[in-house]
């Protein structure tokens, strides 16, 4: 399929320069290769810049209310578990007012791919901070900077028990695809954080990554079966230290023997929290604002485990009851009823 | 002694199985030809503290011929202990130092038969229900025209079951069989067919059928045997009942049932996104239970999420559902709104509880009704109907689903805690007999051209689905235009677009019964009640021999209401709650001076106050 078909009539209205518009066109192409005709994908949103997404795309959509979207694509999926469903969401929509479908539908894997666009600020409602603004950001709602502690998402996905995460970069088009091709591809609930940048109230949110020039040694693509190596000239690795009592990450050099290997299939989630936990103090806490975080921020697939969706143990025990049951119209029901003439 | 109608009470600890004692005896009459209605009373408790007056829980059942009401006071009570007791007699003036017995607040008339467990007036026992004296029946000043009958229930429950082999807590907790052994010798019910339908009660615990027939026969034998200084109780037959299958059922199982009747008939898959919330649970229960009927249920994260995953298989094609109580309609308010504006079938019941907030959670009320009609954000229209006997909880379950579906729009079903607990008899229909149910679809002309804001000639949407191809869409919680579908901010199309929601809401009046007039239609005098309240009604309208309009169909009105209405001089609209439907009624009915009579105290009227508030009008 190409990714015209999967474009709609509307005019796409996110500002000019927001990250949103280069997801929407990674979508379009990530749908397109994966090849699932539109009028079997669904795609559901929230409230905020990035539930629009429905609009632009030629598929079944349904924009809904704020944080609920999680709570609606359950009920999609799970009455009709052959669809499609793609979940799109922002760090409010999903983290704040939505937080507690978010979690719910990661501990169930309902399988679901959802997009979660963080770019650390409620853009929509003009400009306040949100779960995940650096503490002391200060913002319209904050004018003395915030006080309080951010999530970082990939942290409560695993927190959750979260079967599959993946973290992208707007500007990084074919990790992206990449990203939500394999999202699609997992069974259960996938979470891809796309790092997306708000031109208007957060300009430059995720510019330490963003930056074409220093991308390579600030960033590591990870991709299962491949050695963790990064670096303009690919010539760092990530090793496992064991000389404290917790193990930690280090940077060695590539050709180093303990270069970590990616498994993403790992069931413990341990390692994968590690990765995903990398330079984040950078973006926790505004006081770590100049901080030069010595370790790569981990893009790619970070974990993308088998667990049994909730969509299908759901339909399976129904199959097998009603399988099994001697009363299977709504009369034969009622003969199983106490009952007398009068 | 012959009589027309019989009103027994069951009352104890809520752990002495004072529910399952009032529900074998309401069955068995039923099954023995009476016309039954039970009133479960419990607390919110789930277990207080053994003995004392906040454990009490007690469970009421009339029975013979002509029944429309669990009947105000008691003929017959059962009083597993002392802090039974002393409820039954003082009612709400339980907790009042010194109060004594008084016909308007106790339980049971004055001339009642009161079965007593003498085993249970220790003076711990009475110290626990805070006694002030050594002798309960003089403290609370029971007349002599009440006849106490003692029993040592627990010595003789022991007795019975010695050689059964089971612990002391076990055999303790066989009492109530003992009781019902007595109630069934003190009505004259067949002890075989007492026994029969103990077996089929215990049926899949085979080991508990011969210890409870052997206790419930010893106490049938027992009133039988020790020459009891009292009569034997014969009540007729129900009489007026359409001859037909019957069977007793409680108002949340009806209205479940009424929702897979509906999916059956029209071959949607039924779905329940649900939350825990008293006294709705038990429907989530029932519709759990029924995965051999196809039924998919989620038991949601929260009430919110219960309406959404609703929502989510309403726009995948589902028949969609949610059951909650008032603090649950609340917290669902907005995405009921959703379904409003996305035009989407669902159904929502809103099984009344006391409120506001956490309120009375085991108790029942009519004080929804405002906010299932308005309680939403924007011109918010959505059908609402209410049951109004247990059973008709089948009937009205079934019809949200039909009204759901033909017009595309949330319909809110009331019923409350009386008609979710209680029972009534049930005449079993047959699918096939069911109204037909036609979900709005989409005429196959649209394909390639379709969108979320097209309707037909009523005002209805067409209503395509995921999956289906050519019919790719988006719906929206946004305004739309009424012509593309597409996000409208235009100050004209959303005016049009506010009329036709209303419009369609306003047109299933063409698709609904009108109203009819109980009772003497002649008199002067209408009664004029909604849902849970119409036995009662009924029964006061026939004590006054005037006339009672009910409703079931509360948004839009039966489209002959005004002109019903305006035939009375006297209109007197009887609700539990601060009156909310008569302020309804004059908003939408001019030329009628609506009088009121409201009661707001977590219980079903009571005939009498009603005859006798409306006597004195």
């Amino acid at each position: 399929m190409e990714a015209a078909q999967f474009k709609s009539d509307q005019y796409v209205r996110f500002c000019p320069g927001c990250g949103d518009h280069a997801i929407t066109a990674a979508l379009q192409k990530a749908m397109a290769e994966i090849g699932i005709p539109t009028h079997q994908t669904v795609v559901i949103s929230g409230i905020g810049c990035s539930s629009r997404m429905p609009h632009y795309l030629n598929t079944y959509g349904f924009n809904t209310i704020h944080g609920r979207g999680g709570a609606i694509a359950t009920g999609v999926k799970t009455s009709h578990p052959e669809l499609t469903i793609w979940q799109m969401s922002g760090d409010g929509d999903c983290l704040a007012i939505g937080g507690n479908h978010f979690i719910h539908e990661i501990r169930r894997n309902v399988d679901l791919n959802i997009c979660l666009f963080n770019n650390r600020i409620y853009g929509l409602t003009k400009g306040q901070y949100s779960p995940t603004s650096p503490k002391g950001f200060v913002s319209k709602s904050s004018p003395f900077g915030t006080v309080e502690r951010p999530f970082i998402p990939a942290e409560l996905v695993m927190g959750a028990r979260g079967t599959f995460f993946a973290r992208t970069l707007d500007v990084d088009m074919p990790n992206t695809v990449d990203c939500l091709k394999k999202a699609q591809q997992h069974k259960g609930a996938s979470v891809v954080e796309c790092l997306v940048n708000c031109v208007i109230f957060n300009n430059g949110t995720h510019n330490w990554i963003a930056d074409r020039e220093t991308r390579a040694e600030r960033s590591i693509v990870l991709r299962h079966g491949e050695k963790m190596i990064f670096g303009t000239n690919k010539d760092k690795g990530l090793a496992l230290d064991y000389s404290e009592v917790m193990p930690r990450i280090i940077v060695v050099a590539a050709d180093d023997p303990r270069v970590l290997t990616h498994d993403a299939h790992m069931q413990d989630p341990a390692l994968h929290r590690m990765l995903a936990l990398m330079g984040q103090e950078k973006f926790t806490d505004m006081q770590n604002a100049e901080l030069q975080p010595e370790l790569p921020i981990a893009l790619g697939v970070i974990r993308d485990v088998e667990a049994e969706t909730y969509d299908e143990a759901v339909n399976r025990q129904i199959a097998d009851i009603r399988g099994k049951s001697k009363a299977q119209t709504f009369d034969q029901l009622l003969g199983t009823l106490e009952q007398w003439e009068m | 002694m012959q009589k027309q109608t019989v009103v027994v009470r069951f009352c104890g600890d809520s752990g002495d199985g004072m529910q399952l004692t009032g529900n074998m005896f309401s069955s068995l009459s039923a099954i023995l030809g009476n016309e039954i209605s039970t009133l479960p009373d419990f607390p919110a408790e789930i277990r207080a503290p053994q003995g004392t007056l906040g454990g009490v829980s007690g469970f009421q059942v009339c029975l013979g011929n002509g029944v429309y009401t669990p009947g105000d006071k008691a003929d017959v009570i059962v009083a597993m202990n002392a802090a039974a007791l002393k409820v039954c007699t003082l009612g709400s003036k339980f907790n009042v130092a010194g109060a004594r017995f008084d016909e308007a607040e106790s339980m049971f008339k004055k001339d009642a038969v009161v079965i007593v467990d003498t085993d249970s007036f220790t003076d711990k026992d009475l110290e626990k229900a805070l006694y002030k004296t050594d002798n309960p029946f003089t403290e609370l000043g029971i007349p002599e025209t009440v006849q106490i009958v003692p029993v040592a229930l627990t010595q003789l429950t022991k007795e019975s079951l010695k050689d059964s082999g089971m612990d002391n807590k076990a055999i303790l907790k066989s009492r109530n069989m003992f009781a019902l052994g007595v109630v069934c010798w003190l009505f004259s019910r067949p002890i075989d067919k007492a026994i029969h339908f103990l077996e089929g009660k215990f049926a899949k615990k085979p080991a508990l059928i011969a210890p409870n027939v052997k206790v419930l026969t010893d106490g049938y034998n027992y009133g039988n045997n020790t020459a009891m200084n009292i009569n034997t109780i014969n009540v007729e037959k129900a009489e007026d009942l359409e001859h037909g299958t019957y069977t007793s059922i409680a108002g949340n199982k009806a209205t479940a049932w009424g929702l897979i009747a509906a999916a059956h008939k029209c071959g949607k898959q039924l779905f329940l996104g649900s939350y825990p919330i008293t006294p709705a649970t038990d429907i989530m229960h029932e519709l759990a239970a029924r995965k051999d009927m196809g039924v998919m249920v989620v038991q949601a994260e929260d009430e919110i999420a219960g309406v959404c995953t609703a929502i989510g298989a309403a726009f995948a094609g589902d028949l969609a559902c949610t059951s909650t109580s008032g603090p649950g309609l609340s917290l669902k308010s907005e995405a009921v709104g959703l379904a409003v504006m996305a035009e989407l079938p669902l159904v929502v019941i809103d099984v009344q509880r006391g409120g506001p907030s956490t309120g009375l959670p085991t108790k029942t009320e009519q004080t929804d009704l405002m906010q299932a009609v308005y309680g939403r954000n924007g011109e918010c229209p959505a059908v609402v109907i209410a049951a109004s006997t247990s059973a008709n909880c089948f009937q009205y379950a079934y019809e949200a689903c039909k009204i759901a579906l033909e017009n595309m729009t949330p319909v809110i079903l009331m019923t409350d805690t009386y008609l979710a607990n209680g029972t009534g008899l049930w005449k079993l229909p047959k699918l096939a007999e069911l109204p037909e149910i036609h979900p709005q679809g989409v005429p196959e002309e649209l394909k390639g051209h379709y969108n979320a804001a097209l309707r037909d000639a009523n005002s209805v949407r067409y209503w395509a689905v995921p999956g289906m191809e050519g019919y790719e869409h988006r719906n929206i919680g946004l305004e739309r235009d009424s012509k593309t579908g597409a996000i409208s901010t235009n100050p004209e199309n959303h005016e049009r677009m506010v009329k036709a929601r209303q419009a369609k809401v306003d047109q299933v009046a063409n698709r609904i019964p009108e109203l009819t007039v109980q009772g003497n239609a002649a008199s002067d005098t209408l009664l004029v009640g909604w849902g849970s309240t119409e036995g009662h009604l009924h029964a006061a309208a026939n004590e006054l021999n005037c006339a009672l309009a009910h409703f079931n169909y509360i948004n839009p009105l039966p489209k002959n209401t005004a002109e019903v209405l305006r035939r009375y001089k006297k209109v007197v609209v009887c609700e539990l709650n601060n009156g909310q439907f008569a302020t309804l009624l004059r908003s939408k009915v001019q030329g009628v001076d609506f009088k009121q009579y409201n009661e707001i105290m977590g219980q079903p009227f009571a005939v009498e106050r009603i005859v006798e508030h409306v006597k004195a009008l």
